[in-house]
């Protein structure tokens, strides 16, 4: 039996399909690492671009639309996918991925370009509890976005400088907005980039961290979303959450449909 | 980062003001109320508690500067000096820094005074946008706050958040509220509060067809839907006043104004002279009470 | 006079309100100030000469974040800062 997972956000798409398969006689999920992610132009509309990619990822996995028992949406465009059976939000379908590719993590930090939340999970993957941040860029990845863009770095560069810096120097500033005049001030008093980049992604990890203590951290901690690319952000969490480890997913960015392929497949058994 | 052309907005008419038909040698006490914003300053003298002269300017890098410089206007124009001043009150953000003042009041208080001068004992709500923060202040008949609110976290609802959008649309800042006005049809607030987000979705605006007015009306409308929400948490009362950056940005007053069905109270002054004004009444005030205690203590 | 002390950005809006008619005259000994945890309250001169709590100034700006530690997402009964403020001058916002 194969399921199908659609992520469908502001400008990507992301399809996986899921295949139960056998495996010594005992029915076991398998991702058929059959995903498809593409990125549409802003002027196609939506429910014509998760047509297309979805029409791509068939043709890329060998399959037929008919092979597909139930496809689930998610994603904030998650209600525009037509021929999707049913949608689930984002933290239901990330939790449920984060623990499917990382069984022993219960805490779920996700940490997206719009949104940075603290997700507890149970042992299936389902969502016990969540608080978040969202629709403030200054708690999410947009933060760290606009101030490597002020220091004219990569988002790559930037997580790399903030490595190299072992000092601590206090954001001021709670707003992107007034954070890029306080960056810019930090330029001109000749701050290290490094540790201005550092000063950054402090600032996002302790806001994030403030939501994930609202849920609780409980056994391994996973973090999903963009933010998984960034090294500087993964030891800048580590050291607000005060924990050694922050397990990191293979193919971050279809984690979050593949939990909803995985959703999908549980809604077909039922 | 910083154009010149979008800081003219903040950069108030600098204006100098003092009252011809008043000798202030005449006058038993003389106050100043010293007001330094982060983007303008101004200076303000009452003489025995009547406003007798005022000076508006752009905030330097440097607080005590633009304190002095503010007030310099005032007594160089009326022949006064810095000795003649009995009592000298510091308000606004760079309060603590006014080399001469004798006390420092906050910018709330001083407000609610100054607004209850100009606009009338009536003047129960006000509204106070500036380039860096947006305050609601509910006052009683005296001018006294009875409830009030800051955001000085975020750049949604203050000058700052104009900028952007006028960066954005490269006009400048000085224009958007006219241009908002210039649609044919009134469209729906841009719905991110955020100003990040809310970039975005005009930037999305503008490839969807919308006029750049169009976008322009869209987010002075946000603007001023976020304004009014944070008015509401303390209660809107009539009269209504408002002071600051935004009182010149018709694009966003006539909107409140809508959204509340009421229109802010005139006043023949500048009203972002309010706080200096209110300082400069506290002083007046504080010289009265220690006058009274003087004589009471002799 | 209430006064408002906290923000209200894109995700809400995080005010602590403080009734500081009921504050001068405090009947709990200033028990917010060891309450809190965070020690968010501090006793100021307000613009009228009177002595009332406020919430200080390092904090008005990320009370979302602040006060995430007595707010479990799972949910709460009650604060330590407005339970230990027996007059009620304590409110929060969210
Ligand atoms: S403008 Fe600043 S504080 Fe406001 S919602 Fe956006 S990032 Fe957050
Ligand atoms: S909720 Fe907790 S942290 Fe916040 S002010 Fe009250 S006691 Fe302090």
């Amino acid at each position: 039996m194969i399921t199908a997972g659609i992520d469908m956000g502001s400008r990507t798409v992301k399809v996986v399909f899921l295949e139960e398969l056998k495996v010594d006689g005992a029915p076991q999920l398998k991702w058929g690492v059959k995903g498809k992610h593409i990125m549409f132009p802003e002027d196609l509309d939506a429910d014509l671009a998760a047509d297309k990619a979805f029409e791509d990822a068939l043709k890329g996995a060998g399959i037929t639309r008919d092979q597909v028992k139930n496809v689930v949406a998610t994603g904030a465009g998650r209600k525009q996918v037509k021929f999707a059976t049913s949608d689930v939000t984002e933290v239901g379908a990330g939790a449920r991925g984060a623990v499917f590719m990382c069984p022993t993590a219960k805490t779920v930090v996700d940490v997206g370009a719009e949104e940075g939340r603290g997700v507890k999970a149970n042992a299936e993957g389902k969502v016990v509890d969540f608080a978040g941040n969202e629709k403030c860029a200054a708690g999410a990845g947009a933060f760290a976005e606009s101030m490597s863009r002020a220091l004219q770095l990569s988002l790559k560069e930037f997580g790399e400088a903030s490595l190299r810096s072992d000092k601590t120097i206090p954001m001021n500033a709670q707003c992107t907005v007034f954070a890029e005049s306080e960056v810019v001030s930090l330029i001109h008093s000749s701050t290290p980039k490094e540790d201005i980049a550092k000063a950054v992604l402090d600032a996002v990890a302790s806001r994030v961290c403030a939501m994930v203590r609202r849920v609780g951290i409980e056994d391994e901690v996973i973090l999903i979303g963009g933010m998984v690319h960034n090294p500087g952000f993964v030891q800048s969490l580590k050291g607000a959450l005060g924990v050694d480890k922050v397990l990191l997913p293979e193919m971050p960015e279809y984690i979050s449909a593949l939990g909803a392929a995985l959703i999908a497949a549980e809604n077909n058994k039922a | 980062m910083s154009s010149g052309e979008k800081k003219e907005y903040w950069r108030w008419q600098e204006s100098c003001w003092i009252d011809e038909s008043k000798d202030w040698r005449a006058a038993k006490i003389v106050t100043a109320g010293i007001d330094v914003g982060s983007v303008s300053s101004q200076a303000v003298v009452c003489v025995d508690g009547e406003l007798y002269g005022f000076n508006s300017m752009r905030t330097g890098n440097n607080s005590p500067d633009s304190a002095t410089n503010a007030l310099a206007g005032v007594l160089e124009k009326s022949g006064m000096k810095l000795e003649d001043i009995t009592y000298v009150i510091g308000t606004g953000y760079g309060r603590v820094n006014v080399p001469f003042a004798h006390k420092a009041i906050t910018e709330i208080a001083c407000h609610a005074r100054g607004a209850n001068y100009m606009g009338g004992n009536k003047i129960r709500t006000i509204l106070d946008m500036g380039g860096q923060d947006c305050k609601a202040i509910h006052c009683d008949e005296k001018g006294k706050v009875t409830n009030f609110l800051m955001n000085d976290k975020c750049a949604a609802g203050t000058g700052r958040g104009m900028e952007v959008i006028a960066d954005l649309m490269q006009i400048p800042i000085a224009e958007l509220g006219p241009r908002s006005f210039d649609v044919d049809e009134e469209p729906q607030a841009v719905s991110s509060t955020c100003v990040v987000f809310a970039k975005s979705e005009a930037l999305g605006l503008l490839k969807a067809g919308y006029s750049k007015n169009k976008v322009i009306a869209a987010y002075c409308q946000a603007m001023a839907e976020r304004v009014v929400s944070l008015i509401e948490r303390i209660g809107v009362e009539n009269d209504f006043f408002i002071t600051g950056g935004i009182a010149k940005n018709v694009g966003v007053v006539k909107r409140i104004e809508k959204l509340l069905g009421t229109t802010a109270a005139e006043t023949k002054y500048d009203s972002q002279i309010a706080g200096a004004l209110g300082a400069a009444l506290f002083g007046h005030t504080l010289m009265l009470k220690q006058g009274a205690s003087a004589t009471k203590a002799a | 006079m209430i006064a408002n002390y906290g923000y209200k950005d894109g995700s809400g809006e995080y005010y602590i309100s403080i009734d500081t008619d009921k504050c001068t005259s405090c009947s709990a000994g200033r028990a917010c100030l060891t309450a809190c945890p965070k020690e968010m309250f501090e006793i100021i001169t307000d613009d009228y000469d009177d002595e009332v709590a406020a919430v200080k100034q390092s904090f008005r700006r990320s009370l979302a974040f602040d006060c995430s530690d007595c707010k479990p997402a799972g949910g709460y009964t009650s604060l330590p800062c407005s339970t230990a403020c027996t007059p009620g001058a304590i409110k929060h916002s969210w």
